[in-house]
């Protein structure tokens, strides 16, 4: 919970979160390693230096340093796993939805679990999805279209399997694809930040909601475009909004842009933690005005309203989340652990 | 001229050479970016290239373009006899390197795991840098005062003799080196959208909004790029340009 100078409360839903192990013992091979060097790479370079980690606890941070860095010494009111395998990397994966239940099946309010699919997995994964569906009550899936799989560098939302997995998913209630159009997941000859399969995807699937993670980045300019034009495509801000400390002027002029084209009701907040931290994030958030001649130049208006809407408003409504119901049982829960 | 001499004079042939090759993502020449570590000239002509990415796993696709633009770039140099291009430091280095000493295609390089089109993509950047240095020298013109109306109906003869300051100057030749890449038919203009077609001075507004949004993917692209090198080699962050506000020109007729 944010609350503003003039005491305002302002309920934080954390859009991309993870809990992982990219500790040397669980690497597989080299890939493994270079993954979690890059993602360390991500943290030295936008984490305020006073909060930045050592290697060692940026390798596997547990639980508890996760439960704390999100409610207790940040803003986080509630946040979503978004899981990633890697098995191709990872001896018991890299953070998976079980490993996330764990710490939801501890925290039940607190936590919402995204589970995962690849269509390549074809029938057997069909199964296995219901399954997981079943067990997690999924209400959301994160997809890595460039992950690895043999041979396979990578999917699109377009093939055929894929959209198999996307008609079960409507079926399954699980209406809330998250994508990661982003950095850092190696793409080879596809073009992995390619975002126009989200496009064709949204068009067919009118159902679903489909949340680009990192906004498609480094493909920004593309994902403005297609998201404009489809009602249900969302942009999770994820690794863009870092930039605020060190960046601000990128910053505005990202945001301003994300704003322009999409709107305030499509921008979901998520910090991407371990790689960074909800503390700072939200509060240069919560501080931050669009300079002047940005604003003037793109119309765009990030005011309070739209800060509520990114920082929660725009993640219950997808997940349908009672933010008043909510409030109040965390704050049972915190009477509950007082006593 | 000693040998010495002459091999530093080669080494800065070759840098200034390699100056012309740009990241296509970026559209930022890769000496710039800090991209290449090292460059050795033997007396018998050999040049050998070392250059380094901001992460591991930086596309594979990108790297191989640009590792065979700076084979192409210095090869033409009249005193070269060979050119050895290597990436380190990159998850695909050894096909890379081996692809482009070999003058093989990126499809020959990755076999089956390579189906993309190479060329397509090296197109679709090329538009992007298009429209970025479009942004670049129409909001460069618009500020100097230049009406909406009078840069719709420029030719490309007509910005060539276009009065221009340094500045200008040096955006009309970027600008102009990339015009070709859209192909216009007899459209003589200068300024035309990516499809070739001829923009309406009351829709420069309009046609300028969609360029930013190109612009401002490419110099953020360009900030998460060089911020990723500098972690990883702890080297200080080469400075990017200013970020260009693209201006929202004055309706036609409003001046």
């Amino acid at each position: 919970m944010f609350t503003t100078s003039s005491g305002e409360e302002i309920f934080v839903i954390d859009g991309h979160i993870h809990n992982w192990d990219g500790s040397k013992a669980n690497q597989k091979n080299m890939h493994g390693e270079q993954f979690i060097n890059c993602f360390y790479g991500y943290h030295t370079f936008l984490q305020p230096k006073e909060k930045q980690w050592t290697r060692e606890k940026f390798d596997c941070y547990g639980a508890e340093q996760l439960y704390r860095d999100l409610f207790v010494d940040g803003y986080d009111d509630m946040a979503i796993f978004q899981p990633t395998y890697l098995k191709e990397f990872y001896i018991n994966g890299f953070n998976t939805t079980e490993q996330n239940a764990v710490l939801k099946a501890r925290y039940p309010n607190r936590f919402i679990v995204n589970g995962a699919f690849d269509p390549r997995d074809e029938e057997a994964g069909l199964a296995a999805l219901e399954e997981l569906a079943a067990t997690h009550q999924l209400k959301g899936v994160k997809l890595y279209t460039a992950e690895w799989k043999g041979a396979s560098r990578g999917y699109k939302l377009t093939d055929p399997w894929a959209e198999k997995y996307l008609e079960r998913c409507e079926k399954l209630g699980i209406r809330n694809i998250h994508v990661h159009k982003g950095p850092t997941i190696l793409p080879l000859d596809r073009d992995a930040f390619d975002v126009a399969d989200i496009d064709h995807a949204a068009t067919n699937f009118q159902g679903l909601n489909f949340i680009v993670e990192h906004c498609g980045l480094p493909r920004l300019d593309d994902f403005c475009w297609i998201a404009t034009q489809e009602t249900n495509v969302y942009g999770g801000l994820a690794v863009v909004l870092p930039f605020i400390r060190n960046k601000p002027k990128y910053f505005a002029h990202v945001i301003s842009q994300l704003l322009m084209w999409l709107g305030p009701d499509k921008l979901l907040y998520g910090s991407d933690y371990g790689i960074w931290t909800p503390d700072w994030l939200i509060e240069d958030l919560m501080a931050f005005e669009l300079p002047e001649d940005i604003a003037k130049e793109t119309g765009a208006v990030l005011d309070l309203e739209a800060k509520k809407k990114i920082l929660g408003l725009n993640a219950a409504r997808l997940y349908g989340i009672d933010i008043a119901a909510q409030k109040r049982l965390l704050a049972k829960e915190r009477v509950a652990v007082a006593a | 001229m000693s040998a010495q001499r002459v091999k530093l004079d080669r080494e800065a042939e070759v840098r200034a050479a390699l100056a012309s090759v740009v990241d296509p993502e970026l559209d930022e020449s890769v000496t710039e970016l800090g991209f290449v570590t090292a460059v050795e000239c033997s007396a018998e002509g050999e040049v050998r290239i070392g250059f380094r990415l901001p992460t591991y796993w930086c596309a594979a696709n990108f790297a191989f373009l640009m590792a065979d633009d700076m084979r192409r770039a210095v090869q033409v140099l009249p005193w070269v006899t060979a050119v050895k291009v290597q990436l380190h430091e990159h998850m695909y280095a050894e096909a890379i390197n081996q692809g482009v000493e070999q003058g093989a295609g990126f499809e020959a390089s990755f076999g089956a795991a390579a189906e993309g089109d190479l060329e397509a993509l090296r197109r679709t950047f090329l538009l992007k840098a298009f429209q970025r240095r479009q942004a670049a020298l129409l909001e460069h013109l618009l500020e100097a005062g230049t009406v909406a109306g009078d840069l719709v109906g420029l030719d490309v003869a007509g910005l060539r003799r276009f009065e221009l300051d340094a500045e200008g100057e040096r955006l009309a030749t970027r600008y102009l080196e990339r015009r070709a890449v859209v192909d216009a038919g007899d459209n003589s203009l200068a300024f035309v959208d990516t499809e070739g077609r001829a923009i309406a001075a009351e829709n420069l507004p309009a046609h300028l909004r969609e360029l930013q949004r190109v612009c401002v993917n490419a110099e953020f692209n360009g900030v998460l790029c060089r911020g990723l090198l500098a972690v990883r080699y702890g080297e200080s962050e080469p400075q990017p340009q200013p970020i260009r506000i693209v201006r929202r020109p004055q309706a036609a007729g409003a001046h």
